[in-house]
Order: C-alpha cells, then structure tokens, then sequence
C-alpha cells in the first residue's frame, strides 16, 4: 500500500483529501491527514464576530464532517517532520511512514514576538480577531464601549488574508453609526506598508474609502513594543500612537512544528517552488495554502485555487510525469466595506487587481474595485461555498488561472 | 528605465532609482547612491549591504526581520544605520530591486 500522508486538517488539508480521495484508488494508496483540532473554523467569519454579525457557532463546524469516507483521520499534534527519513513523528512518538507528503499547517499569529503585547492589556484594552478567542473577546468588549482611539495595527508582514484589517476598519466604522456613537470614536489604521495596500490600483480605491470614511492611516510604521502603562503602541524609529482600545494583527508565523524540523525561512514559511507548489528540498513534498512562501496573498480563495495546481502535479508526480500544472498566485478578495457593501479584486503573481466585472466578462455581477451592494452578497454566499463546495474540492465555476478577461487595463 | 552616471559609470536605474542590474554595483556606486540618501557609509553599513546581496542572490524575500536576524545589526539598528525606512534605502544603496512585500 501505498502513503499520502497529509499535515494540517485546515482549508487546504481538507481540500485535497476529498480531491485526492475520488481521484485514488482505495486499495492502492492510502491516505491519512493529521490534525491537532477537532474544529474546523471558517476563519473569514472572525471578522464578523466582533460586530455581533456572526457568532461562534456561525463559524464552526466539526472537521471530521468534511473528510471523505476512505480517509484516515488522525487528532494528535504534529512533532517532526523529517524529509529525508520520509516520515513524521505525532506528539505520542508514533510513528508515520509517507510516499508523498502534502503540509498544509497554516500560519498562525505569534503575539509573544512583540515586547508588551500579551501583558497587562491582553483581551482587556488589546485584542486580535484573528482568533476565535479574540474576537469574542472584543465583542464583549465593544458591547459597553462607549467610545474613544480605536487604533488597528498590523505588526509584521507577510500577515493571512491582508483585507481583513481594512475590512475590520470599515465595518467599525459601520457598526459605531449605527449605535450612533460614531463621532465618538476616532478610528487609525497603522500599518507598515506604504499605503494601504500594496498594489497600486487597490491602494488607490481603498484610499479614498478610507478617507471617505473618515479613518486615519498612518503608513510605514513597523512596531517595535506596547506600552501598557502609557496605552501606546511604539514603532522602531520611535513614533508612537496612543490608543483607548487596540486591535492588533499579531506576527504571522508558520507553525513550530516547521521550526522544529529545520524546514521554514525566518518565518517558518516553507520555501515552495511557486509554480508548481512543490517543496524545494524534497521532491515528494508538496506545500498548500498559508505554510507556503510563495508571494502571493495568504488566503483560502488562493488555497483553493492553488489546490486545483497542487493536484494535477502530484498526480504527474506519481505517475513519474514532469510537473507541468503552473499556479500563476491567483487571489481574488472579496471586500466587506460596511453599510451592506463590498468591492473585489482578482490579481495574480503578475497582474494587480484591476477594474471590471468578474466572473463574466462585462456582465460581473460582480464589480471589480467598485464599492457595490452586490459584492457584499458575494461575501456573504461565499460562507455557504466554503462549507458545501470549496471545503469539498467540489469545482467552483471560476478555474485556477486568473483570467483577463473583463478586466479593464 | 534610465541611464544615471553614478560615480562615473553608467548604470541601469528604474523609476524609483533602483539599480536594474545588481551586478553593476560597486562600492564606489554605493558611497554615490548614500550620498542622495544622506547617509555616510561605515563598514557597518556595508555589512548590511553585503548581506542584502548575498540573499538578493538566494532570491529569498526580504525582510527587516530578517536582517534584524542576522547578527550583523538588530532592528534598531537598522533603523539606525539606514533612518526612514531601512530596508527600501539600504536595497537601493546596496543595488537590488526594491523590497516587495506581502500582497
Ligand atoms: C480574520 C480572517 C479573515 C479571513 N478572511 C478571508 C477571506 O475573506 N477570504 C479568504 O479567501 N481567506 C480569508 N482568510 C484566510 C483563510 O482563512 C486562510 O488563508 C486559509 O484558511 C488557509 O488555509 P490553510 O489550509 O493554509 O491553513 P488552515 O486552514 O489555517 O489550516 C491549518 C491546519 O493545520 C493544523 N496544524 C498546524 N500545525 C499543526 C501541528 N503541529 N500539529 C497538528 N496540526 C497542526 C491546524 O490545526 C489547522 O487546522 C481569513 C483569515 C482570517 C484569520
């Protein structure tokens, strides 16, 4: 028998034991994915939490709902992975052999990297909403706000899903509106980049939202430590920014385990071959989703489409083919901006987002970089396909390959 | 692009005055390129700048971080060595493409 051996139960890991499963034959290989949680969490959902828009069981479903029947399934923390040996140790010492191994860990956030952050303030004045833990946390908060600095800060880069924060930003912006404390609360988003995005066309649409929307950026701030005591947040050229409340998107950070096998940059991303998302150290290794380092945006539209690519080379792998199948970084995002609209954008390792109308060239309904009430509804389905279809490794109608069609240069 | 004469050599910059061709760096390009920026190069700088181009070589993605681990220089000093943003002003002087971060 032969083994494909799966790490992460997550988006990516999830995806490809349903591809991979229908694709197999169940007497040849077998296939095992490991995961430390029985939990699957819709992570684009902790983004809604803190507003009162979803709560916990809107983003949570047991993972063992999403594995196919044929999978093994094994709860238990990953230890080691050791490429050379072809196997992986479980945290009980237990011992698994693998043909082809996919990791597909995730990136997590590391508040610990950041002198002052999970201290004194730590879900009292300080919270992330990057973790269901947080974003709870900061819905109790917010309950009895009465208003005051509401800063965001992004504290290192590359960070999952780089909407998010703006997202997080304009639906406050919504939600204190609608508790009519708005003028009360003066929101700033820090972040270290130059602008609010990094691609030009974006940067400049959600620019003017910003302003429109009356939130303060500051640029090129990369944060050094917390003040507790002072309530500031202090960058390593020595500016600072006073808050009453923070919500901070801790360092991204691929999981220990990476680490701890000697397999990740300074980050604990693994260097991934870009295009065909196989490992650069080992040829039987294959790289899906956030563990990756490959530049495109850490995200599950990217996961999915990337997983489309990672299946096709590793069944050419197994059949002793060359890895022909190209992942060419497509991300498309949809936007939640607040008061029941959203924008999209759909870009690639080559292409900046760009104006249009997706999926059907000049029909949409979706409007590229354009503030719309459709786009919300976008975001809103796209938690029904997370769990019915994307999770599934069922086909979506949009392919891998990011299309120009419809897009306006 | 464009054609700068920096220390008397012609060399390929783009737009933002980044060297297009890493290989036609030299010290001297380097003392050039820091001048504009305001910065007087010490052994130290060039430390850092030997090192940005060691990785630039590697192709791996850059990071402040990342030079903050290197032992040469920690992220203060970074800030110090190259103040307002580091890393785009030291990758410029030490004559590779301009940092991309995340998308
Ligand atoms: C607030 C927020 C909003 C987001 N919004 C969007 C959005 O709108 N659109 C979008 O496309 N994406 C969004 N994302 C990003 C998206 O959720 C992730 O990019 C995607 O889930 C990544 O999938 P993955 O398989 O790489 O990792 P994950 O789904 O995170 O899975 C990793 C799995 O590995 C397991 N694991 C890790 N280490 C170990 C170990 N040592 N032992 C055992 N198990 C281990 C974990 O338990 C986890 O189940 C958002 C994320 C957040 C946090």
């Amino acid at each position: 028998m032969k083994k494909i051996l799966i790490l992460g139960g997550g988006t990516g890991g999830t995806i490809m034991a349903n591809k991979l499963r229908s694709a197999l034959e169940r007497e040849e290989w077998e296939i095992t994915v490991v995961d430390q949680f029985k939990t699957h969490y819709y992570q684009p959902g902790f983004l809604f939490i803190p507003f009162g828009i979803y709560n916990k069981n809107d983003v949570i479903k047991p993972k063992s709902d999403f594995f196919p029947p044929g999978v093994k399934v094994i709860f238990s923390k990953i230890e080691m992975i050791e490429g050379k040996k072809n196997q992986v140790t479980l945290e009980n010492g237990k011992i698994l052999k693998y043909d082809f191994l996919i990791i597909a860990t995730g990136t997590q956030t590391f508040p610990e990297e950041t002198p002052g952050l999970k201290e004194d303030l730590w879900y009292k004045e300080i919270f992330d909403f990057y973790t269901i833990e947080g974003a709870i946390a900061l819905r109790n908060f917010f309950k009895t706000w009465k208003g005051g600095r509401l800063v965001l800060n992004i504290a290192e880069l590359p960070f999952k899903c780089p909407v998010a924060p703006l997202e997080f930003v304009f639906l406050a912006d919504a939600h204190f509106h609608s508790l009519g404390i708005r003028d009360k609360v003066e929101i700033t988003y820090v972040t270290p980049l130059p602008g609010a995005f990094t691609k030009p066309r974006a940067t400049k649409m959600l620019s003017g939202l910003l302003e429109e929307k009356n939130i303060n950026v500051i640029p090129e701030f990369y944060l050094e430590r917390v003040d507790n005591k002072e309530k500031k947040i202090i960058s390593y050229d020595g500016q600072e920014v006073q808050f009453d409340v923070l919500t901070i998107v801790p360092v991204n950070m691929g999981n220990e385990v990476i680490e701890r096998s000697g397999m990740g940059d300074d980050l604990n991303f693994i260097p991934t071959d870009k295009h065909t998302l196989r490992s650069e150290e080992f040829e039987n290794v294959f790289v899906l989703g956030d563990a990756s380092n490959i530049p495109t945006s850490k995200a599950g539209a990217v996961v999915h489409f990337g997983a489309d690519v990672l299946f096709e080379n590793l069944m050419s792998a197994i059949e002793g083919r060359p890895l022909i199948a190209k992942f060419d970084g497509h991300a498309n995002c949809y936007i939640e901006t607040g008061f029941g609209k959203g924008s999209i954008i759909d870009f690639n390792y080559d292409t900046e987002p760009l104006a249009g109308t997706f999926p059907l060239p000049g029909i949409g309904p979706f409007g590229l970089l354009q503030n719309t009430k459709f786009n919300h509804y976008g975001k809103v389905i796209f938690r029904w396909i997370y769990w019915h279809i994307l999770l599934r490794g069922k086909e979506l109608p949009i392919g891998p390959d990011m299309s120009m069609a419809g897009k306006k240069l | 692009m464009a054609t700068q004469n920096i220390a008397g050599v012609n060399i390929d910059v783009n737009d933002e005055g980044y060297l297009n061709d890493p290989s036609q760096w030299t010290k001297e390009v380097a003392i050039e390129i820091a001048k504009e920026e305001g910065i007087e190069l010490t052994d130290k700088h060039f430390e850092v700048l030997e090192f940005l181009r060691d990785e630039n070589e590697k192709s791996s993605t850059l990071t402040i971080r990342k030079v903050g681990k290197s032992g040469i220089v920690d992220i203060k000093g970074l800030y110090d060595l190259f103040p307002g943003g580091p890393l785009k002003k030291s990758s410029r002087i030490a004559g590779i493409p301009k940092p991309s971060s995340c998308v």
